[in-house]
């Protein structure tokens, strides 16, 4: 085990004075680096970071001691940056994690590279060894800098204490700004010692950092035609457009020119499923009907999306008849899977307007959305649910559904039990679906409700759907829910499998269940109750109203273990690589 | 195992016509193939601050760019360096380094060179010293300038485009190359015409359909 409280091996000068207490009339003057560092927080409007304390941050931590920003203890790191991501997602406004150098950074580090490859703001520090040490192999040292580079947007060594205020206001300002995503400042300890009086003001993004929120009016007006003249027009709605804040426009130009929608996974809460023209998701999991609509449109217009490999299928059967409109904050998402014929570089909201501006007529597109409902009516979602068989997870989902308000959040894990979460919940809201998309992170789920209670609203319930294996590589957590006493529901739907790998081992592997099947779990209700939380248990179906109930009344953190059919797969699918009209609706179909 | 859906089968669905290539980019599958790799000089001005060869480096290997050649350097302005990188893609691929490259926080402008800018590359040629009058000739002919020599061995510094130096080795080869070093092509633009202007940073996506490739013939 490390020994995190340690300090470094360092002759280190005296720590900072005793903070001294903040005058009613405003902050007192910044007296050293820790403290430029936190007065950039507070600049920011930071209200709350999660970390944990170690040697080379302690400074931070001191500084942070006097400040009106809340720190919220994590049992891990891994769990403070998804607890700073599922903020980040929630509020809109970058997470704030902390950790100290070595293990502390490197445990970090699942959660940054979920922030990079779901472009969710979050602003990481890191305590360092002194700029001495730096590069003889230290106690706790590691490369930081160097470690995080290829998953941050982007990052800074603290070398000056007169200008590490400021490193911390651009690093939150520019995990905001443009296309979201995470930053770390890395924060020597004799830097965040070191006296400055510098007070690093508000925070703002470099000189040189430029981001186009207008497209090209030539390529606006182009797209316009395309789509008044198109017949089968498809609006794809990607996470892009929840963090530019553009569900509204989004949802209004689909309903003004009668477009059928589908979302992407992080797209979800974009558009109301409860409106006929949602299609839902697309993809691998996605719904027959919005597969259908993918392959078949004549006009796909990507808002906010990067054309994922777990949307698209293989590349070259992807929407093979579909003109790309492209509309993404990010010029390197254009053409780089999907090649668009109009590129259009802006912000989502702005963008939508101006197309919508663009449009004089809306398409003659009554076959294609009748067409649509047919997919719909074809493909339904459904699942059967025979009394005599063990739970299906489908069932509990919609029973969660039901049993909550429209605003209620859902953070998951990673696998079957997400795709259900997904399929099966009515989702109406943006920021409502909190996930692990582009990095698949197992154990996202308990520590995402976290971070999602303290950027909620009193009045939205926040549920995490999480799988056995999930929850159990991040369940230590719940000693955090227990002790803030956190309002949140953690629903394990328990098959003792990582289930979606043996859902693939039964279609890909011949059957082998290759270290997929778990000899033994834990009962997690009464785990949760040593932790301090409410346990439940479903073992039947007549157990699942009123227990979803209880748990969701309870004033706290509670856990319901929900023993599901252990041999339910999730369809429809489409295999890595394959066309997505040919979603499979059952195994034989792979 | 269960979770069976209802539904026409896959067979029995209508199915799109049409076909993309492994670019993403629609085409007839009949008359279109994969577009062909081309060499490329693109130029870099980023921030002189410690990290940004690091970045720029894991950047090209993380998203496998085929690179030939990447040298750095300071510029003009000490706050500045610039980098010149050449690559080998085809024209989406070459497209995309541009994008990435802009994308990263310390890169003030990108450009891709026009065929005609100046382009050069600096070796140190090693070569057993033999026959040392035959050694002489050969680097004549080249302009190439003896930099050490030994009754064992002759180096010499050659500079020019890359077909030179090329040529040069391979004309010294036959004496047999004991060691050598090449600095990998560093460029700027002809004239008045800027390498890469200091601001604003070029956003603009290019054209959607890709141009014809540029011609990447050496300039000498």
């Amino acid at each position: 085990m490390s020994e995190r409280a340690t300090l470094p091996p360092e002759t280190e000068e005296p720590g900072p004075e005793e903070g001294e207490p903040t005058d009613a009339d405003g902050p007192t003057a910044v007296t050293n680096g820790a403290e430029a560092v936190v007065r950039a927080l507070e600049n920011a409007g930071v209200e709350y970071a999660f970390g944990v304390q170690g040697g080379a941050i302690m400074p931070v931590y001191d500084a942070l001691y006097d400040s009106a920003i809340d720190h919220v203890t994590m049992a891990h790191e891994q769990g403070a940056a998804h607890a700073a991501d599922a903020f980040g997602i929630v509020s809109g406004e970058p997470g704030v994690c902390m950790a100290t150098s070595g293990p502390g950074a490197t445990n970090l580090v699942t959660g940054i590279a979920d922030a990079d490859m779901d472009s969710d703001p979050m602003l990481a520090l890191t305590g360092q060894v002194p700029t001495a040490f730096v590069g003889n192999d230290a106690f706790q040292e590691t490369d930081t800098t160097g470690v995080t580079t290829p998953i941050t947007k982007t990052n800074t060594f603290a070398a000056d204490p007169d200008g590490v205020g400021t490193d911390v206001g651009e690093a939150f300002a520019l995990a905001r700004e443009g296309r979201p995503g995470p930053t770390l400042v890395d924060l020597p300890k004799d830097v965040t010692n070191a006296e400055t009086d510098r007070d690093p003001g508000e925070p703002h993004v470099p000189d040189t950092y430029d981001v186009q929120t207008e497209a090209d009016p030539e390529i606006v007006e182009r797209a316009a035609r395309r789509i008044e003249e198109s017949s089968r027009p498809v609006l794809l709605l990607g996470g892009g457009v929840i963090k530019g804040a553009a569900s509204e426009e989004c949802r209004q130009f689909a309903i003004d020119h009668g477009i059928p929608v589908i979302t992407t996974m992080p797209g979800t809460g974009a558009f109301p499923e409860d409106h006929e023209l949602a299609l839902e998701g697309a993809g691998m999991h996605g719904t027959g009907y919005a597969n259908m609509a993918i392959s078949l449109c004549d006009t796909l217009i990507g808002v906010g999306t990067r054309f994922d490999d777990r949307l698209t299928g293989g590349i070259e059967t992807f929407a093979p008849d579909a003109e790309v409109i492209h509309v993404d904050i990010d010029p390197a998402e254009i053409s780089k899977n999907i090649h668009a014929e109009y590129p259009l570089v802006g912000d989502a909201g702005t963008v939508i307007e101006q197309l919508d501006a663009a449009i004089e007529h809306p398409p003659e597109a009554a076959k294609w959305r009748a067409q649509c409902q047919q997919w719909k009516s074809e493909y339904p979602m459904r699942y059967d649910a025979p009394d005599d068989d063990p739970v299906k997870p489908q069932f509990v989902v919609e029973a969660l559904d039901a049993a909550t308000s429209d605003r209620a959040i859902v953070t998951t894990g990673v696998g079957q039990h997400q795709m259900w979460a997904w399929q099966f919940w009515t989702w109406t809201h943006p920021r409502t679906w909190v996930s692990s998309h582009g990095l698949g992170a197992m154990g996202y789920g308990l520590p995402a409700a976290i971070g999602a209670r303290f950027a909620a609203d009193d009045d939205q319930e926040v549920v995490c759907i999480d799988g056995d294996g999930s929850f159990l590589m991040t369940l230590q957590e719940l000693s955090v829910a227990v002790r803030e006493n956190l309002d949140i529901t953690v629903a394990v739907l328990n098959n003792e499998y990582i289930g979606m790998v043996r859902q693939w081992q039964d279609a890909f592997f011949e059957g082998r269940h290759a270290a997929s099947e778990y000899s033994w779990m834990p009962e997690f209700d009464k785990l949760a109750e040593a932790f301090g939380a409410e346990g439940f248990r479903i073992d039947e179906y007549d157990d699942v109203a009123e227990t979803i109930e209880a748990a969701l009344a309870y004033d706290g953190p509670s856990v319901i273990d929900v023993h599901i059919d252990p041999r339910e797969d999730v369809y429809p699918m489409v295999p890595s690589g394959g066309d997505n009209s040919q979603f499979a609706l059952s195994e034989e179909q792979l | 195992m269960t979770g069976e859906m209802e539904g026409p089968a896959p067979e029995s669905r209508q199915r799109p016509a049409g076909r993309r290539n492994s670019q993403g980019i629609r085409i007839d599958p009949e008359v279109e193939a994969e577009r062909e790799p081309r060499q490329a000089v693109i130029s870099a001005l980023v921030e002189h601050e410690p990290g940004v060869l690091a970045e720029v480096s894991g950047l090209f290997s993380r998203r496998q760019f085929n690179i030939e050649s990447l040298t750095v350097g300071p510029t003009e302005d000490e706050s500045r360096a610039r980098m010149t990188i050449v690559v080998e893609e085809p024209d989406p691929g070459i497209e995309q380094v541009k994008k990435q490259l802009r994308k990263l926080v310390p890169a003030i402008s990108v450009r891709e060179l026009p065929a005609d800018a100046m382009r050069r590359e600096l070796a140190l040629i090693k070569v057993d010293a033999d026959r040392p009058d035959r050694v002489a000739a050969v680097a004549d002919m080249y302009d190439a300038t003896a930099v050490d020599a030994c009754p064992e061995t002759a180096t010499y510094e050659i500079t020019g485009s890359r077909r030179k130096i090329e040529a040069a080795i391979e004309a010294f080869s036959r004496f047999g190359v004991r060691e050598l070093s090449r600095t990998g092509t560093t460029a700027l633009a002809r004239g008045s015409e800027f390498t890469a202007a200091e601001r604003p940073i070029e956003t603009q996506v290019h054209s959607p359909r890709i141009t014809s490739p540029q011609p990447t013939a050496d300039d000498d």
